[in-house]
């Protein structure tokens, strides 16, 4: 590792945490309503909003009508967007006269998109209108997010409540989340990013006269080339404020309009962790206790930066037999080395190393590189980390949930070991929160193992071959393999990001990926307020002797085992078949 | 039921006029009033023709004659550098096509620089992520140094002051790459040419 690698780490996790404690005490007093003092009070906005819709912001909900209410948002959502995108031909903002989606394709979005996904099984300029990207795709960056906050908030009510039935008002949440959070967050960024060369515009498709004519394939002279134009920049921030990650370009944040410099990729990079990162502070703030806030916080940035550190390295390793081909790989002042394919000039080994697992550890999913070209063990530690359950980080919301569903696990792992009822701030952890803590870490894996063993081994669908490509694949072998894990690794996690080699626009991957995302998003969000609700009714318990305090190192130790265990337990044969086979093919000597 | 329907009808619309329409609108406005030439495209014109652009700053384009200092591999099809579908080449590291598309890049640099022994950057040798990486490393800048002199009939070292005048470095010394812009680098060889 270089010494310019540590350094740009070093100055990301920095600024990083410096942001993340100040946001998240902002977003504490959003969620806490101006009530609470301090936080911005009901607006002009907020108020019509209510009053238009019938909502009185005071009139708290049950975790039944509040899981209702999430789900009303995010089913509107889907069909709105399934309708946008099936009629986009005949709707204004198309001035590349791009058709409708065919129905699978719409599906696999629809949910995509909803649920926080964001996987593209569409090419961005080649598939979607610019009406099609900010009417469904940013509408829905923002909505996706604003539920994933709100749902952790109701979470969080129902720890600090005491035999308490509600647990606030999701319309409340979802709309205050998205005024004065999500919102200025992105009109700040989008701007920045502007004035770095991120396009925004409704023009269309720009022709520009080549410096040098060239042949095509049939050695026809082509004299232009045509540039895609759109409103990137917006659609761009809150995708990567939301851990969203849908590019508005088929090969996303790579894409020299949607990242033309180093400091736009810092600030798109600061983009991915913020909020996760700052809602541990938030729930800090709500539960009253810094330090539980932090312990968590900790125990994520315990395991992303040592395997940060291990994709900059295997990156930067490169491929043996690249380099005995007389290629120079070897960093130096005058260039990155390392393996440079599917990467960019401007960002070389670490900023592409670091965004892999940036984009991986939260649900983001953009890319600013092709992860299907990584080293095997480069694109190894991206799969792994959806592969946790997507809560190193994870995404706004849904990543401090699933945290604080294993938070019930290793407490109740610590509660066996001296044999005493474990409790978690105060709340005892019962047979009904370990049933369904159970049911949210363990739906995500079935998805992936079951879905990669259907798609691999179905009949007629695709297979992993010897020597040639076959089906949809488009590397042979491991990798191959490898493709296919990763696909629904990201589906089963909402990450979204991919191995893009995989031919996943057709109708099997479109509708099985697409039940995947939908099953990871919604049958986890179900159990997470169920949890909610029963800890809500629950009475206090002050701590004794025997209580594992949870701010401590020893919990941070505890949480991190399990996350890790659980990973390392249900992933590794699958993994063996995929990268770690590939990369003892690839150090053998031949 | 019915407290279910209204309220979230309401905040759906209305959510989506606020983030799907006025928010996008006001970033476009913004964006057109601050930075009007980064918000479409960072696009070049000639002295020539003042309307018609000859590129975009940010987009690479693909060069082959001699004279020109070439990009990197792009996997775009059906030609390289097509910046209305961007792509990768979504090849893996053991894959034997891409161990073929690697020494095919590797044969190509070789012969045109004179069959030079040195090694090739890897930059050269490797598609870029976008397909349109309008960037080259120093390195690869150097690495064509000798064949631009010769083609243009320059001294090495003429060419490698253009090179040097064109390397964007680190920023603040500490983000990203250092970087030479292959397109920008291009225009100034071709400017130096019809000024002399």
């Amino acid at each position: 590792m270089t010494a310019n690698s540590l350094i740009q780490l070093s100055l990301y996790l920095a600024v990083l945490l410096a942001l993340a404690k100040p946001l998240g005490v902002f977003i504490a007093r959003v969620l806490e309503g101006p009530a609470s003092g301090g936080g911005p009070r009901i607006g002009l906005l907020e108020r019509g909003i209510y009053q238009l819709a019938g909502i009185t912001p005071d009139r708290e909900m049950s975790w039944r009508e509040y899981a209702g209410a999430v789900m009303a948002l995010n089913l509107l959502g889907i069909l709105a967007v399934y309708a946008i995108l099936r009629l986009q031909g005949t709707l204004p903002l198309n001035p590349q006269g791009l058709a409708g989606a065919p129905p699978d394709l719409a599906f696999n979005t629809a949910i995509s998109f909803a649920s926080n996904t964001n996987w593209q099984s569409y090419g961005g300029e080649t598939t979607l209108s610019y009406l099609s990207q900010m009417l469904a795709l940013t509408v829905q960056n923002f909505l996706s997010a604003a539920t994933g906050i709100g749902v952790l908030a109701a979470l969080v009510r129902g720890i600090v409540r005491k035999t308490s039935t509600t647990l606030g008002n999701f319309w409340v949440d979802a709309v205050r989340i998205t005024l004065y959070v999500l919102l200025p967050l992105s009109i700040l960024l989008a701007v920045l990013l502007v004035s770095q060369g991120v396009i925004q515009n409704f023009r269309a498709y720009e022709t520009v006269q080549l410096v040098e004519p060239l042949t095509d394939a049939d050695g026809q002279p082509v004299t232009t080339q045509t540039l895609a134009m759109g409103p990137v920049a917006s659609q761009l921030a809150i995708k990567q404020l939301g851990t969203n990650g849908g590019g508005f370009f088929n090969v996303n944040s790579a894409h020299p309009f949607e990242n033309p410099t180093p400091l736009s990729n810092f600030l798109e990079l600061l983009a991915i962790l913020l909020i996760p990162a700052a809602l541990c502070h938030t729930f800090g703030v709500m539960v009253k206790d810094a330090r539980q806030g932090w312990a968590l916080l900790a125990a994520m940035v315990v395991i992303f930066v040592p395997l940060a550190i291990a994709t900059i390295v295997a990156e930067q390793q490169g491929v043996p037999q690249v380099a005995a081909m007389g290629v120079d790989a070897a960093p130096s002042a005058a260039q990155a080395g390392g393996n440079m394919e599917g990467k960019e000039v401007r960002f070389g080994i670490v900023n592409s190393a670091l965004w892999a697992t940036a984009t991986t550890a939260a649900s983001n999913g953009s890319v600013n590189s092709m992860h299907d070209s990584f080293t095997p063990l480069g694109g190894l530690i991206p799969m792994w980390l959806m592969q946790l359950g997507e809560v190193i980080f994870g995404g706004v919301g849904s990543g401090l949930y699933g945290m604080l569903m294993f938070a019930i696990v290793a407490v109740f792992i610590a509660g066996l070991m001296v044999g005493r009822t474990p409790e978690y701030l105060g709340k005892k952890i019962e047979a009904f929160e370990m049933k369904m803590a159970s049911i949210v870490i363990l739906i995500p894996p079935l998805l992936v193992l079951i879905g990669t063993a259907l798609a691999v081994a179905g009949p007629g669908l695709t297979y992993v071959a010897g020597e040639e490509t076959k089906g949809n694949l488009n590397n042979p072998g491991a990798h191959g393999f490898s493709e296919v894990l990763y696909a629904f690794s990201s589906a089963g996690n909402n990450n979204g990001s991919a191995f893009a080699g995989l031919t996943a626009n057709e109708p099997f991957y479109n509708i099985a990926l697409g039940l995947a995302m939908f099953a990871a998003r919604y049958w986890l969000i179900i159990p997470v307020l169920a949890i909610a609700g029963s800890l809500a009714r629950k009475k206090y318990s002050p701590p004794s002797a025997g209580t594992l305090p949870t701010h401590q190192p020893l919990f941070v130790v505890m949480l991190v085992s399990t996350v890790l265990l659980v990973g390392a337990l249900t992933f590794v044969p699958a993994l063996a078949l995929g990268p770690i086979a590939e990369h003892l093919q690839m150090i053998a000597p031949k | 039921m019915k407290t279910l329907v209204r309220p979230a009808i309401v905040v759906f619309v209305a959510l989506t006029l606020l983030t799907g329409v006025a928010y996008p609108l006001l970033v476009t406005v913004a964006g057109r009033a601050l930075f009007p030439r980064q918000a479409s495209g960072s696009l070049f014109y000639t002295s020539q023709t003042p309307d018609k652009p000859i590129g975009s700053e940010l987009i690479g384009q693909a060069f082959s004659a001699p004279k020109y200092f070439w990009g990197r591999p792009s996997a775009t099809a059906p030609v390289p550098c097509n910046a209305a579908a961007s792509t990768g080449s979504n090849l893996g590291p053991t894959n034997p096509a891409q161990l073929a598309a690697v020494e095919a890049n590797v044969q190509r640099f070789r012969q045109a620089s004179g069959d030079q022994t040195a090694k090739i950057p890897v930059d050269l040798a490797t598609a870029s992520a976008s397909g349109l990486d309008p960037h080259i490393t120093p390195a690869a800048a150097e690495y064509q140094v000798e064949r631009i002199a010769s083609a243009r009939g320059l001294s090495a070292n003429e060419v490698r002051q253009l090179v040097a005048a064109h390397v964007e470095g680190r920023l603040l010394g500490v983000l990203g790459e250092p970087r030479v812009n292959v397109l920008t680098l291009n225009l100034a060889l071709d400017a130096s040419a019809s000024t002399k």
